[in-house]
């Protein structure tokens, strides 16, 4: 059924003829749930509105931000995270067993799935492309350094890279370190700074210059 | 298994190439796929570890090629399959051929928000005390089972560390392939990159896996 | 490199499925992507473990969905691309372009059985000693190149026996990075199926591969 293409970088996207045919076939397995009163129109509708317009890696600025300004939440979410973005309203599916994970000068988490794309989707929504993908399930546990360059990204040599590479139902996200000249921002404020990148370790929170 | 799933470590796929301002879904049907994946859970037709067992079972070539929701898509016509849900000629035509048994009850929006926001955690009640405690070295045993397992190959015969005791949760290998959740303790341990990929590595690298009790030996 | 290619071990693709009366080339196009590669090899000065590496070198999805002679096909376009003796514009073009650049060798029809005859012997004088004997226990390195290696990913780290000193041989990690021969102590090393596999795999199954000397650490 499925054939391969030679597409190079661009293997993980259907495109051409091959859209219609997977079109097609979810389209079957939908009608076929239906029909059978497995399921209601409506549950999927749902489902693709939450995850495409109500949760996403805004969820986990939030919680960046507070762990910014509030020094017992930052502690109660590095010990209890799943309890901790509970109380923001956070968690639920891949969202119960988070852990948080702290960057520090000399410690750089990055968090990987190199089975196959496991991610807390309760802070930062649905996983990218290249997250799910095989360059970064591949190279992440044993080039992190090299990843890195590709986010244009050079830590110092001494740095440890510590990856987390989730095969159990534990979600991980990292609490990128603040950014200077941030003295005194509002928690909101501070949350735009931090991006989607810097909660998975490929990326640093934005700096306030690159807010004006 | 020693799926095509299974890639840490491997060479050759060339850069990660981030997209900007990706979109949640590509295209349309993607986001069905999608919804399809997660309502198919929460009407308990199948296990996520049975879902993801089949779907890293797929031959290389297929698994490889395929796009992310293309093997969405692939797996779960497998599941309808195999779980007796649609017939291949039910998928051909794309729709339910007479006579079929209507399900018992249908998944709600509601049913799905409400998993969304509060999911069913994975730990489970402790069978019996934990066998190892942080700080101890542990060996990933040299397994290689035709079923479904969380050990990664790459770190399969290599001395960590217990980094963390997470709690008793569902064991994949055994509710994958249908056996009983057969809860066992659950760790979080630590491999110096070294360990993993031979002096010349970078030495300042570490990572880190859960791994099941099972999949854990004395150095 | 852990490539496409590196894939004992692997699950996934299947029952070994033998043709009955397999012709040697199964198209036109095989006998002459076979011929060329063997023909070009001599005008282009590269060496087979330059060839092995060009073949290996591409991304796993395209290697496994490649048919053997399509790798050959696209390791010889690589591999003369490379030395600047084609170029894309004539590929696509189908023909010469420019001058064509000199080269020191050129494979003549009457010299092809003589060739083919004295092939490509690997031994090599030396003056060290090998390190190891027949009966020695030696442990194959934990090492991740990502160039060419003949130590496959599912030896790495395991302990096996020396059953055999070959003699010394040309290195192939050198020389398909044209860094010389570089010859080295050559020994075939076997190892227990449960050394390889774990302890659920069959007890009457060895493994011997040839390795080279730099591949290996006394146990």
């Amino acid at each position: 059924m499925a054939h391969a293409h030679n597409h190079g970088h661009d293997f993980h996207h259907e495109h051409g003829s091959e859209l219609s045919e997977m079109q097609l076939r979810t389209r079957a397995i939908e009608t076929i749930l239906l029909e059978k009163g497995y399921i209601e129109q409506a549950a999927i509708d749902e489902l693709i509105e939450t995850y495409e317009k109500k949760i996403g890696p805004r969820n986990g600025a939030q919680v960046v931000a507070k762990a910014w300004v509030d020094p017992k939440f930052r502690k109660w979410l590095l010990e209890d995270g799943t309890a901790a973005i509970g109380s923001l309203g956070f968690g639920g599916r891949s969202g119960n067993h988070l852990v948080a994970l702290e960057n520090t000068p000399l410690l750089h988490n990055m968090v990987v799935c190199t089975l196959c794309s496991c991610y807390p989707w309760a802070v930062l929504g649905l996983p990218p492309l290249w997250y799910k993908s095989a360059p970064y399930r591949s190279r992440a546990v044993a080039d992190p350094r090299g990843v890195l360059k590709d986010f244009g990204i050079e830590l110092p040599k001494d740095t440890e890279i510590r990856v987390w590479d989730s095969t159990a139902e534990l979600r991980y996200m990292v609490v990128p370190m603040r950014p200077a000249g941030t003295e005194g921002w509002s928690e909101e404020k501070l949350a735009d700074l931090v991006t989607r990148d810097s909660m998975i370790g490929t990326g640093f929170p934005k700096s306030p210059k690159d807010l004006k | 298994m020693n799926g095509a799933a299974d890639m840490g470590g491997m060479h050759g796929f060339g850069p990660v190439v981030p997209e900007k301002n990706e979109p949640v879904f590509h295209e349309e049907w993607e986001g069905h796929s999608f919804a399809l994946n997660i309502v198919t859970g929460v009407a308990n037709l199948w296990n996520i570890d049975a879902f993801r067992f089949k779907r890293e079972s797929l031959p290389p070539p297929e698994y490889l090629n395929l796009s992310y929701y293309g093997l969405w898509t692939r797996t779960l016509e497998l599941m309808m399959l195999e779980y007796g849900i649609a017939t291949p000629e039910e998928l051909k035509a794309g729709h339910a051929i007479a006579p079929f048994k209507q399900a018992p009850r249908a998944v709600t929006a509601a049913d799905c928000d409400n998993m969304v926001r509060c999911a069913r955690p994975f730990s489970r009640p402790a069978p019996g005390p934990a066998l190892f405690k942080v700080g101890d070295k542990v060996r990933a045993k040299n397994m290689h089972p035709k079923h479904h397992t969380r050990l990664p190959r790459y770190t399969r015969g290599h001395v960590g560390e217990i980094a963390r005791i997470v709690g008793c949760h569902v064991f994949p290998d055994s509710n994958a392939s249908n056996l009983g959740e057969d809860p066992h303790w659950l760790y979080t341990v630590r491999f110096d990159g070294h360990e993993l990929w031979g002096a010349d590595s970078d030495p300042k690298v570490r990572v880190c896996i859960e791994a099941w009790e099972p999949y854990l030996e004395k150095p | 490199m852990n490539g496409g290619h590196d894939i004992g071990g692997m699950d996934g693709f299947g029952p070994v499925q033998p043709e009955p009366n397999e012709p040697v080339f199964h198209s036109q196009w095989e006998k002459r992507a076979f011929a060329l590669t063997l023909a070009a090899g001599v005008a282009g000065g590269w060496n087979i473990d330059m060839s092995r590496f060009a073949r290996e070198n591409r991304p796993p999805n395209e290697y496994l969905t490649m048919s053997y002679y399509q790798i050959w096909f696209a390791a010889l376009e690589a591999m003369l691309k490379e030395r600047a003796l084609v170029s894309d514009d004539e590929i696509a073009a189908g023909q010469t372009l420019k001058a064509p650049k000199p080269v020191s060798c050129i494979l003549k029809a009457d010299d092809v059985a003589r060739v083919l005859y004295h092939g490509d012997p690997t031994e090599r004088e030396t003056k060290t000693k090998p390190a190891f004997k027949a009966g020695d226990r030696v442990r194959a390195k934990m090492m991740n190149p990502v160039t060419h290696t003949r130590l496959p990913r599912y030896v790495r780290g395991h302990l096996g026996t020396i059953d055999r000193v070959i003699g010394c041989h040309v290195f192939p990690d050198s020389n398909a990075a044209g860094a010389g021969e570089n010859p080295q102590w050559l020994y075939t090393v076997r190892f227990d199926g449960g050394e390889l596999w774990g302890a659920d795999a069959d007890p009457s199954v060895t493994v011997s591969v040839d390795a080279w000397e730099p591949y290996l650490l006394p146990a």
